[in-house]
């Protein structure tokens, strides 16, 4: 145990440099992918064909692909059609990309579970498709998006460990390191596990209290 | 001011609506009563616009009604609906409800929006619950604020599509009461219902449908009192006296 604290005071603050670029990455990702994942909804609740079709297609393009695979393309693949990206950049992209198409699907349910009366009453008054979903819809279906919005952010913090291949030094990658050239593995990988357990439990608790204002309503 | 000219729609390979053809003139109170799936609520949806027709005409003030046509909106503003369900936003108050219309859609200041909205549910007696969200009003209060909400557009003309049907009954009295000062003031109404008192009361006409056409009209008191039709003579006797 004493050996334990000792290794955690000695690398500690290696691994908290890591720990900044994975709540940049996710940060940088999650509101990506929340403004992707509601263009694709909104495109999907349209009724406009093309635009159905188009996001419905690319939900399922982007959910069939390993996010590892779509950053190896973003980072290695890239550069040869002239978009050379920082392996920052990559990671937030590709995890942002990855994403959306599961914050769209929630959108979408939560928009599609809106009473019909609703959007027939804001018709009725003369508002617009984009008006109703602004003034009437969306402003609804933000409370029962909510509680699966917080588990994707748990989802994703936890994943922005992948952007460690390729090269990015978040809390997994600069763990691999300190453990490849110590050997002290048990002591590295009981923090990195530790780190990503006290930053997912904030966010645990926020999904606990969105759940409950929602079962509330 | 509203006309139906020979208007066909359906659902599907049922056919709803088999050639209506009606007129409302302006400060008409017209009730619309028949059996449940006969078409009433399709027509009131047809005349903002809510659904499609598929052929026929329909125009409020000359202005043909087509719901793919940026026109529509101007029907929309000049033709308000009330729901049976009431469908009040429940994330805004009752008078945000209210408001809504004006000030999003008609453009109008806030401050005068504002102030229209609160006389608007004064006179729908509701004053006090300005600042209520809906699900904590009564049915009959969701309603009333409804039918402020209409108001608040300023419309020419209101259609109830079974405004009272999902009440309970002694709730039913004080949105007729609205309804029958709204026809007082000289609204233009057209109001599907079940409610035969208050179409006995209230209304200038009544069209009896059945199957999608239009089986029996004219003045509320013939049409509910000397029923011509079989049909209607029918309907009347099983509304009136259902034991």
């Amino acid at each position: 145990m004493q050996a334990f604290w000792r290794d955690t005071v000695e690398f500690l603050p290696i691994l908290m440099s890591g720990v900044a670029l994975t709540v940049i990455v996710t940060i940088g990702s999650l509101l990506l992918s929340t403004a992707l994942g509601l263009i694709w909804a909104l495109m999907r609740v349209s009724g406009i064909g093309v635009l159905t079709g188009f996001s419905a297609g690319l939900i399922n393009v982007i959910r069939g692909i390993p996010i590892i695979v779509l950053l190896f393309y973003l980072y290695f693949v890239m550069p040869e059609f002239g978009l050379t990206l920082s392996a920052l950049q990559a990671a937030i992209l590709g995890l942002g990309i990855a994403y959306s198409a599961y914050q769209a699907e929630n959108f979408r349910a939560g928009i599609e579970a809106i009473d019909k009366g609703q959007i027939e009453a804001a018709q009725a008054i003369g508002m617009g498709w984009w008006q109703t979903m602004r003034r009437v819809v969306l402003p609804q279906a933000v409370k029962i998006v909510l509680p699966p919005y917080g588990n994707i952010m748990i989802m994703m913090l936890k994943d922005s460990s992948q952007a460690s291949t390729i090269t990015v030094a978040e809390l997994a990658l600069q763990g691999k390191l300190i453990a490849s050239s110590t050997f002290k593995n048990t002591s590295v990988f009981t923090l990195v596990a530790l780190m990503y357990l006290t930053m997912s439990i904030p966010l645990i608790l926020l999904v606990r209290h969105f759940e409950k204002r929602a079962g509330q309503k | 001011m509203i006309k139906l000219s020979n208007v066909h729609k359906s659902f599907g390979k049922v056919e709803v609506l088999k050639g209506i053809t009606a007129s409302v003139e302006k400060g008409e109170v017209v009730c619309i009563i028949g059996p449940s799936g006969s078409g009433k609520s399709t027509i009131l949806r047809c005349i903002n616009g809510l659904e499609s027709y598929d052929s026929g005409d329909i125009s409020v003030e000359g202005a043909r009604v087509d719901r793919n046509a940026p026109s529509i909106v101007s029907v929309r503003t000049q033709v308000s609906m009330v729901f049976q369900r009431f469908n009040l936003f429940p994330h805004r108050t009752a008078l945000e409800n209210v408001i809504e219309g004006p000030i999003y859609v008609k453009k109008e200041p806030r401050a005068e929006a504002l102030e229209r909205g609160r006389a608007l549910l004064a006179r729908v007696g509701l004053a006090e619950k300005a600042d209520v969200h809906p699900p904590q009003l009564s049915g009959g209060q969701q309603q009333r604020v409804a039918i402020a909400r209409a108001l608040a557009m300023q419309p020419k003309a209101i259609l109830f599509d079974e405004p009272t049907s999902a009440l309970d009954p002694e709730l039913v009295g004080d949105v007729l009461g609205v309804m029958r000062k709204l026809a007082d003031d000289g609204m233009t109404m057209v109001v599907v219902t079940h409610e035969m008192a208050f179409a006995k009361d209230v209304a200038d006409r009544v069209l009896f449908i059945d199957g999608g056409v239009i089986v029996e009209q004219g003045p509320a008191k013939t049409v509910l009192n000397q029923p011509q039709h079989a049909r209607t003579q029918d309907f009347l006797r099983r509304v009136l006296h259902p034991l």
